[in-house]
């Protein structure tokens, strides 16, 4: 039984929520300024899911602080787990699926710093977690389903069962998840962080209204008036919002819809390097692609114009 | 060209869905088979994929590794979001939902999370995803898998999606109150549960398989169908739309 009774407790968050200034002023910073408010010790909801729209400027950002004992929760956790893993950053992982997909295998990393003790890994079913931010979301402590019922997942984070009041079915209560801190990349967003997002919304209007902190990437930085033009795509109203961060190719070697395609060489480059090294492979590549840049655009470079431009051209191929 | 295991597998999986319904599948063997069926006998079969993807026309040669990016929203009718697109699941919407697994025992129980102890396992697999949302929320659920000793065993090391339980009514008893495995599409043939324990039972073989290489590869004791048939070997058309689908072969091997 893994869920701490903090990540359920409706009343604290709502309290935390409340104490909070809803300022409608900007909200514009530095990538660096908006990692710095995540803490040691901090739960963090990272949003996109998988190689898609993954807040990975904002992982960089953060892990390049050298943090320790967070958690990173997400609904399918790409390589930014093995990131916080071989950094040792990360104590604890909360998902449904760990990987990068069918052609990379599984993850040489989660296996072994998890059949070894070394990380708390803590399974969902894909919408028991969706449910569970979905329920913070909402400002509730649980969230009756009728999934994951009868299996071994029931047993793991420790949930429980509850009793419909008017049909006397016995239901999967799934418990809330109010993280600490959420972090996402979108498409476009003004300063004062009102976020618009293109293609898939995956689960980043949930955690954007469960967390405590929530700190924004942007491709694009907006004129009010443009949100306002398009107030129905606007996903993450800017109250909800803490921090926000122009990031070009925030995402990237990620996919973000309809701005780049995602580099799945770079992923079989990557994990080739585990293969022969372990997690020394990921290690090197901490060091020379995270570490060793002086800023967010320096790792760009090491991509190369041309690369980012042919990713760029692919994702509007892949959307039109 | 003689048949792969995958295309095999896409092809009798694509026979079982049937026009004018909705599928909630995967990417690989399941996304091969909805596809095909579409283009064949079910144009008005409508696909959910996991990443919040409804009714999606993918372009032949641009199919999608993962349910979450780009390629598999393409031409999409509808993009919901993850947890709304489970719960339109759960609300009772898809008629079939497909699935694969690692391991899976004789009550159709699949365990894609960890080999040896859960809490210390030998190997950590991947996880649900998805699949225990699927098999707990649609209205029958087909599995697509590799007939393989190592995968057939007489007792998963976890559940991690559903099949059965223990057989009878466990399912009920367990608050499942809708869906169940209807298929276990293999590479050897088509199996069913639908006997009074829920156990595996082989309803048909595949051209040229026999029932000693089934037991030779099945953990435990599988029941035969008295009324067991042979699956029509897929044919140049079926074949030819998955070639067209996928001419680099990255899925269908």
């Amino acid at each position: 039984m893994t869920i701490a009774p903090r990540e359920y407790d409706f009343e604290a968050a709502r309290r935390r929520l409340e104490a909070k200034p809803k300022a409608a002023g900007p909200k514009l910073v530095s990538l660096e300024a908006a990692a710095a408010l995540i803490k040691d010790g901090d739960h963090v909801a990272i949003g996109g899911c998988l190689y898609s729209r993954t807040p990975l400027a904002l992982v960089w950002a953060l892990l390049r602080r050298r943090p320790r004992h967070l958690t990173f929760s997400r609904n399918l956790m790409c390589y930014e787990g093995e990131w916080g893993m071989v950094a040792g950053a990360v104590d604890k992982v909360v998902t449904s699926w760990m990987g990068i997909g069918l052609p990379w295998g599984l993850s040489r990393i989660q296996r072994e710093f998890v059949e070894a003790g070394r990380v708390e890994f803590e399974e969902w079913s894909h919408l028991g977690l969706g449910l569970r931010y979905r329920a913070a979301a909402m400002g509730v402590p649980f969230l009756p389903s009728l999934t994951m019922l009868g299996s071994g997942l029931m047993g793991v984070g420790g949930s429980r069962m509850v009793e419909c009041p008017y049909t006397g079915a016995r239901l999967h209560a799934v418990p809330a998840l109010f993280p600490d801190v959420a972090i996402i990349h979108v498409q476009r967003a003004d300063r004062l962080g009102n976020c618009q997002i293109d293609g898939y919304p995956h689960m980043d209007g949930d955690i954007a209204r469960a967390a405590s902190t929530v700190l924004v990437t942007a491709e694009e930085i907006v004129d009010e008036d443009e949100i306002r033009r398009h107030g129905d795509r606007t996903v993450i109203p800017g109250f909800t919002v803490d921090a926000v961060a122009h990031v070009p190719y925030g995402s990237y070697p990620h996919e973000c819809y309809g701005a780049y395609d995602s580099e799945p060489e770079h992923f079989t480059t990557y994990v080739e390097a585990i293969q022969q090294r372990g997690a020394g492979g990921v290690a090197d590549y901490l060091e020379r692609y995270v570490y060793a840049p002086g800023s967010h655009a320096e790792y760009l470079a090491l991509f190369g114009e041309s690369r980012l431009a042919r990713a760029a051209e692919r994702g509007r191929m892949l959307t039109t | 060209m003689s048949v792969t295991a995958s295309e095999l597998l896409a092809v009798m999986g694509a026979r079982e869905l049937r026009d004018n319904t909705t599928v909630f599948t995967g990417v690989g063997a399941p996304m091969m088979a909805s596809v095909l069926a579409q283009r064949s006998h079910a144009p008005g079969l409508t696909m959910m994929v996991e990443g919040g993807v409804i009714g999606p026309m993918w372009k032949p040669g641009e199919l999608p590794i993962s349910t979450n990016e780009m390629r598999a929203a393409y031409r999409a009718q509808a993009l919901p979001g993850i947890t709304d697109a489970f719960l339109l699941a759960q609300r009772g919407f898809f008629d079939v939902g497909f699935i694969g697994g690692a391991q899976i025992d004789r009550h159709g129980n699949l365990n894609t999370s960890a080999i040896g102890g859960y809490a210390r396992p030998k190997v950590r697999l991947p996880g649900s995803g998805g699949a225990n949302d699927i098999i707990s929320l649609c209205r029958e659920v087909m599995i697509l898998t590799v007939h393989e000793k190592r995968r057939f065993t007489e007792r998963v090391d976890f559940v991690t999606s559903p099949g059965y339980l223990e057989g009878g009514d466990a399912r009920r008893r367990h608050g499942l109150l809708f869906g169940g495995v209807s298929r276990l599409i293999t590479t050897l043939g088509i199996f069913g549960f639908d006997n009074e324990d829920h156990r595996m039972e082989v309803l048909a073989l595949h051209p040229g398989c026999t029932l000693e290489q089934v037991r030779e590869h099945t953990g435990f004791e599988v029941l035969v169908s008295p009324r067991l048939t042979t699956t029509k070997p897929p044919t140049d058309e079926e074949l030819a739309i998955l070639r067209m689908l996928d001419p680099a072969r990255q899925f269908i091997g």
